[in-house]
Parts: C-alpha cells; sequence; structure tokens
C-alpha cells in the first residue's frame, strides 16, 4: 500500500487557485522532490498537506495511510506522521527548545496512547541528534528559534525531524538561506533519516539541494500541476534549461 | 484566525471561576454604613488602643471631605456605576471567634474552606516551608509556625494581635508609607480597615519560610479592608505570599486594602501576589472591585523591595505597588502579569521613586487580554533632583488572544536630574496564526499551543515567583510548568 496518495488536488487562497489538479503517489521508503519556479504551487502543497486551514481545499482527496488526510487536524496529521519542516520556522519566546520537543515528543505519544518519555530517556536520543546536526547544545537552553541565524533554524527544524522520527518528512525548502557547509550538515542530517519506514518529500527551487539529498524521483510544479515526473537526471535537466519552457506563454504547449 | 482556533481560546479563556463556594458560618456584623459611630463600633470590638482610634477617625473625616468635595479617583481607564458607601457593611467576622495561637480551636468549617482553596495551613504543609496567617472576611483565624519564628524574633501575626501586643511598632510605621491622606481608597481603608497581617523581622535576621497570607471574601455585601505592614530592620530579608479568592455573588463587592512595606539599611522584602478574586461572570455581572493601595519604602542604604504580582481575578482592578526609592544604592522592582479575559478590567502598573543616589529600578509588566478584558499598564518613574546616577529599565509588553479585548499603555517619566539612566521598551503582540500552526504541526492541540504561548510571554515573571506560587500562577494561567530538563 502507497503511504500517501494525492487524487486531483485542488486548493485555494482567498479565492485564488493555486492548485489545479494534483496528482502524485508516494511509497514507504520513497523521496520524491517537487520542484518548479516561483508561484507554481509547492509551498501550498506543503501546507496542505500539514492541515493548515488558511488553504482552503477545493476539491480531490488525499489518502495518508489509508486514512482521509482531509479531515485530520494539523495536530491529528502531525501525531499520525506527518512532519513540515518549515520554511521559515517560527519563534516562540520564552519557551525552551528542549522542553518544546519534549512537549511534542509526549503529545504524539498520548495520542498514540503510549508512556511519557521522561527527562532520562530524552536527553542521550536529544544529544546524539544534536551531535548529527553539529548544533551547540547551549542553544537549545534559549527559546525556540529565537536568536537563532536562519541556517540555525534550518538545522533545528530537522533535529526536530530527527526526534519525532515522521513516517511523512515534508522539506520545504530546507536549503533556502543556507551556505554550502550547513547545506552539507543538513543533508547529512536528512540522509541519516532516510529508510524503508520513512518516505520524504523535498520541496526545492534549486537543483543544488538534489545533489546531496537523491531523490528517487522528481517532479516538476508548473501553475498548480505536475508537468513532468522523471528520476534525479530531470532535476540535472532542469539546472541547465532552468523553468524558461514552462514560462506561461509555452505553457499551453504542455501535455495536460 | 480559522473560527476553529476562535472556539478553542474561547474555550481556553472562558473557563468558569472554580473558587466560587460559599461557606456557611455564623458571622458577627455591624450595621451597613460609614460613619463616625461605625467606625467606634469597629474600634471597640476590636478592643483597639485610643491611638488607633484617633487614626481612624482623623482618616474617616478626611474621607468624608474627599467623598463631598472629589468623589472618587476617575482618571484610571476603568469603567463602572457608582459605589454607594452607605450600603456596605463594613464589619464582618466569624462568629466562633477562634483563639488565634491554635489550629484545633478554628472553626472547622473554614478549615475545610482553606482545603478546598489548597491553602497549606495544616501541619504536613510545614515541610514546604510556608506560614500561613488566613485572614477569612475580615479577621484573622489562624496564624501558623508564629512560635517556631518568635524564637529568632519575628513577629508575624495578625494585624489586630501586633496592635494589642507590639502597638510602639505599629504607632512608629502605620501610614508612614501609605497615609491615609493618600488616595480617597487609602483613607476609606484606614478608616475602617477590619484585619490584616503584620510582620517584623529584627536585625540581621533571614527569614527561614516563605510567610503567606490567604485572603477570602465570604460574606455578602461584605467589603473587605486589610492592611499589611511589614517591616524589615537593617540588614534583614523576607518573603511573604498573598493568595485572594472570593466566592460567586451577583453583586460587585468592594476590596480596598493597603499594603506597606519599609526595608531598613541593607534589608530585603520580596512581595508576591496571586490575585483570584471572583472577576464577575462572562456578561461582568457580579465580581469584586479590587482597589487596592501597596507601597514599599527603601528607607535605608543599599535596602531592596521587589513586587511580584500575577493578576488574574476582579471584576476591575486598580493597583499600582510602588517603591520609595530613599536610601542610597537602594533597589526597586515590579515584575507584574495582568490577565483580563471577558468583561474583566484591569488599570495596573507601578510607581517608582527614586529619592536616593545610585537608585535603581526594574520594571516588568505583562498584560493578557482576551474576550473583552481591558488592560491598562499604567506607571509612573520619577527621579527627584538629588538623585544621582538612578538607573531605570522598563519593559511592558501586552499579547492580545481574540479580535475584541483591548491593551493600552500609559507610561509617566519624569526626570529632574541629568545623570539618570533611563530605559523603556514596550510591544504589542497578538497570537500569531502562524506560531499556531507551528505548535499544532508538531502535535500540540490548540490550547495546548495557545498555553505554551502565553506561558513563554510571562516567564520572566513567573521566574521571580517563588516555586510554590508559580505553579499556581500558572494553573490560573491554564498553562504548564516548563520542565527541568535541558
Amino acid at each position: 500500500m502507497s503511504l500517501l496518495e494525492i487524487k486531483n488536488l485542488r486548493a485555494a487562497v482567498e479565492g485564488h487557485e493555486i492548485l489545479k489538479g494534483v496528482n502524485l503517489t508516494i511509497n514507504p521508503g520513497e523521496v520524491h522532490s517537487i520542484m518548479g519556479p516561483n508561484g507554481s504551487g509547492k509551498s501550498t502543497l506543503a501546507q496542505v498537506l500539514a492541515r493548515r486551514d488558511t488553504f482552503e481545499v477545493t476539491g480531490g482527496e488525499i489518502l495518508y495511510n489509508g486514512k482521509d488526510l482531509l479531515r485530520m487536524k494539523p495536530e491529528e496529521a502531525a501525531c499520525e506522521g506527518v512532519f513540515l519542516a518549515f520554511q521559515y520556522p517560527v519563534e516562540i519566546p520564552g519557551i525552551g527548545n528542549a522542553y518544546f520537543l519534549r512537549s511534542a515528543i509526549n503529545a504524539i505519544r498520548k495520542y498514540r496512547g503510549e508512556d511519557e518519555m521522561d527527562a532520562m530517556d530524552f536527553l542521550p536520543l536529544f544529544r546524539e541528534n544534536l551531535k548529527l546536526l553539529e548544533m551547540d547544545e547551549k542553544l537549545m537552553n534559549r527559546s525556540v528559534n529565537e536568536g537563532f541565524s536562519g541556517g540555525e533554524k534550518k538545522r533545528n527544524e530537522i533535529l526536530q525531524m530527527a526526534m519525532l522520527q515522521p513516517k511523512l518528512a515534508i522539506l520545504d525548502e530546507t536549503d533556502s538561506g543556507l551556505d554550502i557547509d550547513a547545506l552539507k550538515i543538513v543533508a547529512r542530517g536528512v540522509n541519516a533519516l532516510r529508510g524503508p519506514e520513512r518516505s520524504m518529500l523535498v520541496i526545492t527551487h534549486y537543483q543544488r539541494l538534489l545533489n546531496y539529498i537523491v531523490p528517487d524521483f522528481v517532479h516538476v510544479l508548473v501553475d498548480g500541476q505536475i508537468a513532468r515526473s522523471g528520476g534525479p537526471e530531470l532535476a540535472r535537466e532542469l539546472e541547465e534549461t532552468g523553468y524558461g519552457w514552462a514560462e506561461p506563454a509555452t505553457q499551453q504547449a504542455l501535455p495536460a | 484566525m480559522s473560527s476553529q482556533v476562535d472556539t478553542t481560546i474561547r474555550g481556553l479563556t472562558e473557563q468558569d471561576y472554580q473558587w466560587g463556594f460559599i461557606t456557611p458560618i455564623d458571622e458577627d456584623r455591624v450595621p451597613k454604613g460609614l460613619n463616625e459611630e461605625i467606625v467606634r463600633l469597629i474600634s471597640a470590638r476590636k478592643g483597639e488602643p485610643d491611638f488607633m482610634l484617633e487614626w481612624r477617625l482623623r482618616a474617616l473625616r478626611h474621607w468624608l471631605s474627599l467623598e463631598r468635595e472629589k468623589g472618587e479617583p476617575r482618571w484610571a481607564n476603568i469603567k463602572y456605576d457608582p459605589i454607594d458607601y452607605q450600603d456596605i457593611t463594613y464589619y464582618s467576622a466569624p462568629k466562633n471567634r477562634p483563639v488565634i495561637d491554635s489550629l484545633e480551636n478554628v472553626d472547622p468549617e473554614i478549615l475545610r474552606t482553606y482545603e478546598k482553596l489548597g491553602i497549606p495551613l495544616q501541619e504536613q504543609k510545614r515541610l514546604a516551608g510556608v506560614a500561613v496567617d488566613a485572614v477569612f472576611d475580615s479577621v484573622s483565624v489562624a496564624t501558623t509556625f508564629k512560635a517556631k519564628l518568635a524564637e529568632i524574633g519575628i513577629i508575624f501575626c495578625s494585624f489586630s494581635e501586633a496592635v494589642q501586643k507590639h502597638p510602639d511598632l505599629v504607632r512608629k510605621y502605620l501610614g508612614t508609607v501609605v497615609p491615609y491622606t493618600d488616595n480617597f481608597f487609602a483613607a476609606l481603608n484606614a478608616a475602617v480597615f477590619t484585619d490584616g497581617s503584620f510582620v517584623y523581622v529584627p536585625k540581621g535576621v533571614r527569614c527561614p519560610l516563605e510567610l503567606s497570607t490567604y485572603f477570602r471574601i465570604n460574606a455578602a455585601e461584605t467589603g473587605q479592608f486589610e492592611r499589611t505592614l511589614i517591616i524589615a530592620d537593617e540588614g534583614s530579608y523576607v518573603s511573604y505570599l498573598e493568595g485572594c479568592t472570593a466566592p460567586i455573588r451577583d453583586e460587585n463587592q468592594l476590596h480596598a486594602a493597603v499594603v506597606e512595606l519599609i526595608a531598613l539599611d541593607n534589608a530585603q522584602i520580596k512581595y508576591s501576589t496571586v490575585q483570584n478574586w471572583y472577576p464577575g461572570d462572562k456578561e461582568g455581572r457580579g465580581g469584586i472591585y479590587n482597589f487596592v493601595t501597596k507601597r514599599g519604602k527603601c528607607a535605608g542604604v543599599n535596602s531592596k523591595i521587589s513586587w511580584t504580582q500575577v493578576e488574574t481575578g476582579s471584576a476591575i482592578t486598580w493597583k499600582y505597588p510602588g517603591c520609595i526609592l530613599q536610601g542610597d544604592n537602594s533597589i526597586g522592582e515590579f515584575y507584574s502579569v495582568a490577565l483580563t479575559n471577558n468583561r474583566q478590567q484591569a488599570d495596573t502598573g507601578t510607581k517608582m521613586i527614586h529619592i536616593g543616589r545610585n537608585t535603581r529600578s526594574t520594571i516588568v509588566s505583562k498584560g493578557i487580554s482576551a474576550g473583552y478584558g481591558q488592560n491598562t499598564y499604567r506607571g509612573l518613574v520619577k527621579i527627584m533632583q538629588g538623585a544621582t546616577g538612578a538607573r531605570n529599565y522598563t519593559q511592558c509588553d501586552s499579547l492580545l488572544i481574540g479580535d475584541r479585548c483591548g491593551a493600552h499603555t500609559f507610561p509617566y517619566i519624569d526626570v529632574r536630574n541629568s545623570t539618570a539612566r533611563m530605559e523603556h521598551e514596550a510591544s504589542t503582540s497578538r497570537i500569531g496564526e502562524n506560531q499556531l500552526f507551528y505548535l499544532r504541526q508538531r502535535g500540540l492541540t490548540t490550547e495546548d499551543a495557545v498555553s505554551m504561548i502565553v506561558n513563554g510571554f510571562c516567564k520572566t515573571v513567573f521566574r521571580e515567583l517563588p516555586m510554590e506560587f508559580a505553579v499556581e500562577a500558572q494553573k490560573l494561567l491554564g498553562v504548564s510548568l516548563e520542565g527541568s530538563v535541558g
């Protein structure tokens, strides 16, 4: 059974249709990449999958793990194993990172009917993942994302992903604003989490990230629809040709 | 914000008042109304010495003249119907008046009330290191650990008892920080106050317990007018906790208290309040009018007074705990969380009066508005001519939940010495949809997400509270305590 099955998904923001019939199937363990020009709907797809209610779903369906994802609230989707690494991580003043992470882990455990994780079990796991992402433990005494650099925020997203162990990880432009060293660290963190039980949807504008996180499949989203699909070689092709072929003038010529 | 989030926020901010039980006990009351006869009656019931009666009568005359000429102060950003001061009962005491030294003699109904409130009166709480002076309506019913404290010279008793047993101390300090001429409600309190707490910490003594008073208004149509006086003698230290609740009643009840703190050379006083008076119902019916004057005087050099308050109750809060920084190098602090929801109104803040040299003050105010709540910060920082090298830091933050509430800020700064250094930071924020979505995407419910954001917002103030109170404060705000991980 596939983990995620998106069928003819349509979504709008403030009455403006952005996704115009997206079809995509992801099987357990697969890493898919969504590429596309600005404004094509990449981030909207990520937000709809994470169930942000400022996006209105106007048609289609999404089956996640055999369940109707569109009926879930954001926290239910999260507890069912959907994780979104934010393009712009949010600051929560006054709440320490470690406390926040443990609260999240325990909210998910509670949902699944499991016992709470205590500090003794939490700390070793936490330290291990900090090491993986080369993050300073001192940083974790600060409030969530407060005073973090752009790169630290992105690494913090992957740290959270490593701690929460999702079934479906959606990375929304995690590479934006990262220098090459930070990009490598983030990619190493992501690759360490690849496995048969975890699927990933890597959203990016640039091919660069895909040199380090090599996807099984690449899809090109243009004007709210998947225009092309292929293997990793498609990303390299796009690097050379750019998205010029997908400009509105030539769009009509594309197969539906 | 989506309607679902909105509904959850409403649910969270509209939780019913859980402390609204009424205790059936016999009361000894004086007739309604306020005049010289009533003041004499109160003073006589309490068996007071002449100097107290004289002081009360002077206060009453002053109050009557104020009432005749100007009435209540009207400058605060609050709205309420006129109060009929002749329709209030100014003295109500439990009839089975207990012997104040022994817990066994306290009316069991009262003890059960305190149990419901979770007040640490019982012996087991001794381990928690809390000594309690409990004020039920107007009379202090039990003072614990008094003997233990007396061994090291600390006096901790009801105000009435202090008037009887330590009249010289009372006479020396009463009204020296908040004179009865200070304001309308301070004059009213001075005339009719019926009890309160008294603390004296002798030279060089560090009080080993957190001293605590728990106030509760029980009787209908009763005002509560308590008065607290704390004196920290040279080089001493004391931490004092005050908590308040009241039963649900349709009519408004008046609470006009006065608190005076005096810190002599090198002494420190830490005063913490968790105020949860009945706030009225969702439409704004009933609830306590909390018109309180609290002030500390750093009379000696290097002395320090610190106010921490968490205000979640009362229909109306009008209160400005302040510090007079008279001694050189003295320090005043004010940390405040004020929450208003439904129809609650709060006009609260502080006054820092810098008189001595190198005096420092810190103000951290966190206002949270939800429902139709109106939250006003009003603060005065005054640097007098002689206060060379004075410093003030003020941080004033407002958090809005929903779109029907209001936050207002009125900072007054009056500097008369050019060496003063003043810092003022202010912010107003709303719980953002992006913050909520971020937390929910990590698995937290909307309710937990709101709690977490509010808790984080208040953290710099909660950190100042003694541990036991911090827990209660967070319970009151419906948030959970940050763990000790990391």
